[in-house]
C-alpha cells in the first residue's frame, strides 16, 4: 500500500515531463481536464527556466481527465507529451477519442502503439505515481505550482 | 472543538438517500467525520473530490469517510451525483447544525460548519481532530493519512 502521508514533492527525475532548459523552474501539478489549468498553462510557458508537468487528474470533478492524462502519457512515449498537453488545453471542446486520434495523426505518431500505451497498466501507474506525490505534498486543487519544493501558487477560493 | 479522548456525541441523521444513519452504526469501526460548509461550494467540491480519489487507500486503513453539512439530503444527493462521488453525506439539517455544534465545529456567524475532521475510533471515542483556519482552506488528504499512521 502506498504511503500517502505528508512529504515534499520529489526532486525532478529522468522520467519527469520537462520543457525548457536549466536546473531552475516551476513544477506544476495539473489536471488536463481542468479549465483553471488550461487558463494557467499559456502563462506558465512564459515563465523563465524549465517547466515540469506532473499528472493530477481528479476524475470525480473532470470525468474525462484520466483518459486525457493517459493520452498525453502515451503520446509522451513517442516523444510528443507536450504537443498533446498543449493541444488538449488549447482545444478543450475536442477531447473525445476521435479527436485524440486526429491529434495522433497530426503529430505523426503510431496510432496502434498509442492505443496500446494509453490503456496500459504502466501508463496508469505512471500517472498514479505523480498523483500520489501531489497528494503527499498537500495539493488540494489544480493547478498547484511549486518553485523548488515550495507551493507558490494555488487558486484562491472563499469557501 | 471537541477534545481528543472524549466520547463522540452520538447522532442520527439522514444520508443522501434519506436513510437514517447513526454514529453508533459505526461502533467497532473507525470513521472520519468530515464537516464541511455546504454542498456545491467550490472548495467543498474540491475537498470531497480529492478525498474520493484516495478513498480506497483510506478504506484500506480501516476507516470510513462520512461527510456532514447543514444541507438537506436532497441537496446531498444532487451534490453527490454532480461530483460523481460515493462518499456518504449526512444532513445536519434540522435542527440546523445541531451535530456540528455538538462537535464544536459550527460557525454561528456564517450558519454552517467550519471545515473540520474528527476521527472516531472503534469505541466511539474521539481519536484525532483537525480544524481548518478558515472555510476557504481544506486539509489535504495527506493530513488524513498522517493521522492514520
Amino acid at each position: 500500500m502506498a504511503d500517502l502521508g505528508s512529504a515534499p514533492i520529489p526532486p525532478v527525475g529522468p522520467d519527469d515531463h520537462v520543457r525548457g532548459e536549466g536546473e531552475e523552474g516551476l513544477v506544476v501539478y495539473a489536471d488536463l481536464g481542468c479549465p483553471h489549468c488550461a487558463g494557467a498553462w499559456r502563462r506558465l510557458q512564459e515563465e523563465p527556466g524549465r517547466l515540469v508537468f506532473r499528472h493530477f487528474p481528479v476524475a470525480s470533478k473532470h470525468p474525462r481527465s484520466p483518459a486525457l492524462h493517459a493520452a498525453a502519457e502515451a503520446a509522451g512515449r513517442q516523444g510528443c507529451f507536450f504537443e498533446m498537453a498543449d493541444s488538449l488545453y488549447a482545444d478543450r471542446g475536442r477531447v473525445d477519442d476521435p479527436h485524440l486520434w486526429q491529434r495522433v495523426e497530426r503529430f505523426g505518431l503510431d496510432l496502434e502503439r498509442f492505443e496500446a500505451d494509453r490503456r496500459s497498466a504502466e501508463v496508469e501507474a505512471r500517472i498514479r505515481r505523480d498523483f500520489q506525490t501531489g497528494i503527499r505534498a498537500g495539493v488540494t486543487g489544480t493547478p498547484a505550482i511549486f518553485d523548488a519544493c515550495t507551493l507558490v501558487e494555488v487558486r484562491e477560493r472563499e469557501f | 472543538m471537541i477534545a481528543v479522548g472524549e466520547q463522540a456525541p452520538d447522532f442520527s441523521l439522514r444520508d443522501q438517500d434519506g436513510e437514517k444513519v447513526s454514529l453508533s452504526d459505526y461502533r467497532g469501526r473507525k470513521v472520519m467525520l468530515v464537516f464541511y460548509p455546504g454542498d456545491f461550494s467550490p472548495v467543498c467540491g474540491d475537498q470531497l473530490s480529492i478525498y474520493q480519489e484516495v478513498k480506497p487507500e483510506i478504506e484500506e486503513k480501516g476507516v470510513e469517510l462520512v461527510g456532514i453539512s447543514v444541507d438537506s439530503f436532497f441537496a446531498h444527493k444532487a451534490f453527490q451525483e454532480k461530483l460523481g462521488i460515493d462518499t456518504t453525506l449526512l444532513s445536519d439539517f434540522e435542527p440546523k447544525g445541531e451535530v456540528a455544534r455538538a462537535y464544536g465545529s459550527y460557525v454561528e456567524k456564517m450558519g454552517f460548519a467550519n471545515r473540520t475532521l474528527v476521527l472516531v475510533d472503534e469505541d466511539g471515542k474521539v481519536a484525532w481532530t483537525y480544524e481548518s483556519p478558515n472555510p476557504g482552506e481544506f486539509p489535504g488528504a495527506n493530513v488524513i493519512f498522517d493521522a492514520l499512521k
